[in-house]
């Protein structure tokens, strides 16, 4: 019986992304050995976050509250939505100071070949909110992508009558990058949208 | 088994967690896919963007396996068009139209050609007559061509403006005048090479192929219509008559 629920733990640990059955086996050799310092905790956060978790209502992130952190709170400037593809992006850009603005989860990209329309991503909510006095300006920053720039001068157009300003991310060299290792696709964009010093 | 030919990124999906099952139009095996290691990863996802002109090596133990891919960019497309809303959404329509109407691994080099001459386009302003073009030859390809070279009816050359929905063939103005509401538009764009059409006209090509592609091939697809990608270039380009 034991060895059945320590094969499950190692079954579903190698569902993970970044995991397969031989790490999924270390993490749980791990957590065994580290029962009460490890395991126990770390039940009690995945009970946590499974009875808490919810879905933002008004910009789709995930918190442990409805409406999210981010929305609430009141040092943010309410002028500036960022429009972002997945909650995964929302994370990568909270990393930065750069923006202190709202978020707004799309949910996916339009995508022809996996049947996704308009009406599959949170595009409603978004001229919902972006019809508001407050708001003066919306982020459109889905992935350099064709999808995700599909999506981005899509939503451009649907924002046209809501009388707001709609920017989208520069696409280019990274900070740090050497141009001899860039890809062509990045070099053409970076001169394309290069500037006057 | 092996082999190298020339190829266009159609699609890239993510397969496992680095991985990607990637469709491409080929040059002399048509449709064809195949896993890319690593395509998913950082350094490979921009190379396998829809739309991008690669050299694709395959290679499988049978010729009928998915097999495995190593691409090498020729030009990137995709990263050219990114802030282009409306040859962006050519390019998504004629991608998705490709690979939604093309049986896979049959040789199709007037349609590789006829893509590579559109996607070449897709920087300049001609794009939109390309496309029309490139669908008709598509229909042709697929044995559903359309025939403007005389009338279906009385046999003229002269005045050709509708296109039969049953047939297929241009109908002069005269002839198709007491069915001109069932009848499709022929822009003058089509019956004259090297000549570009009007916005309005380029709609009424957009209508006019849109047609027969859903009757004769989308049809009879589990889809049962045109990509959603295809649609909205339609739209766009109605808006902006």
């Amino acid at each position: 019986m034991a060895e059945n629920q320590i094969d499950s733990l190692i079954q579903l640990l190698a569902k993970l992304p970044g995991l397969g059955p031989r790490s999924a086996r270390r993490a749980v050799l791990h957590l065994m050995k580290r029962r009460e310092s490890l395991l126990i905790p770390l039940t009690k956060a995945l009970e946590d976050a499974a009875e808490n978790l919810t879905t933002c209502s008004t910009c789709g992130n995930i918190d442990t509250r409805d409406p999210c952190g981010v929305c609430t709170n009141p040092k943010r400037n309410d002028a500036l939505i960022c429009v972002v593809e997945d909650v995964a992006d929302l994370w990568a850009l909270e990393k930065t100071p750069a923006f202190r603005g709202r978020f707004h989860i799309l949910g996916g990209t339009l995508s022809a070949l996996d049947g996704i329309g308009p009406e599959d991503l949170n595009i409603a909510g978004l001229l919902k909110r972006a019809r508001e006095d407050v708001v003066q300006e919306v982020i459109v920053a889905t992935n350099a992508t064709v999808d995700g720039q599909t999506t981005a001068h899509y939503i451009a157009e649907r924002l046209n009558d809501c009388n707001v300003k709609v920017s989208g991310l520069a696409h280019g060299v990274p900070i740090g990058g050497e141009l001899d290792y860039l890809d062509e696709g990045t070099l053409s964009a970076a001169l394309k949208a290069r500037h006057t010093f | 088994m092996e082999w190298s030919d020339q190829a266009i990124v159609l699609s890239a999906r993510k397969h496992g967690e680095t991985s990607a099952i990637v469709t491409l139009m080929t040059n002399t095996y048509g449709v064809h896919a195949g896993l890319v290691r690593g395509g998913a990863g950082k350094r490979k996802r921009g190379d396998l963007q829809p739309g991008n002109r690669v050299e694709a090596h395959w290679r499988g133990r049978l010729a009928e396996h998915l097999g495995s891919y190593v691409c090498e960019v020729h030009e990137a497309h995709a990263a050219l068009l990114m802030d282009e809303p409306d040859a962006l959404a050519c390019l998504s329509a004629a991608l998705a139209t490709c690979e939604s109407a093309l049986p896979e691994r049959e040789p199709h080099p007037s349609i590789f050609a006829g893509l590579g001459i559109l996607l070449a386009s897709l920087e300049g302003e001609d794009w939109p007559s390309v496309y029309v073009k490139w669908e008709l030859g598509l229909l042709g390809e697929l044995g559903f061509g359309l025939d403007f070279s005389c009338c279906a009816s009385t046999g003229v050359t002269e005045n050709l403006i509708y296109v039969s929905p049953k047939s297929g063939r241009a109908v002069s103005a005269e002839a198709g005048k007491i069915y001109k509401n069932k009848m499709l538009k022929l822009p003058p764009f089509l019956l004259r090479e090297g000549v570009s059409g009007e916005p309005g006209e380029i709609v009424d090509g957009l209508v006019l192929t849109g047609y027969f592609l859903e009757r004769h091939v989308f049809g009879h697809l589990r889809s049962k219509s045109l990509p959603a990608a295809r649609h909205r270039l339609l739209e766009r380009l109605r808006r902006n008559i």
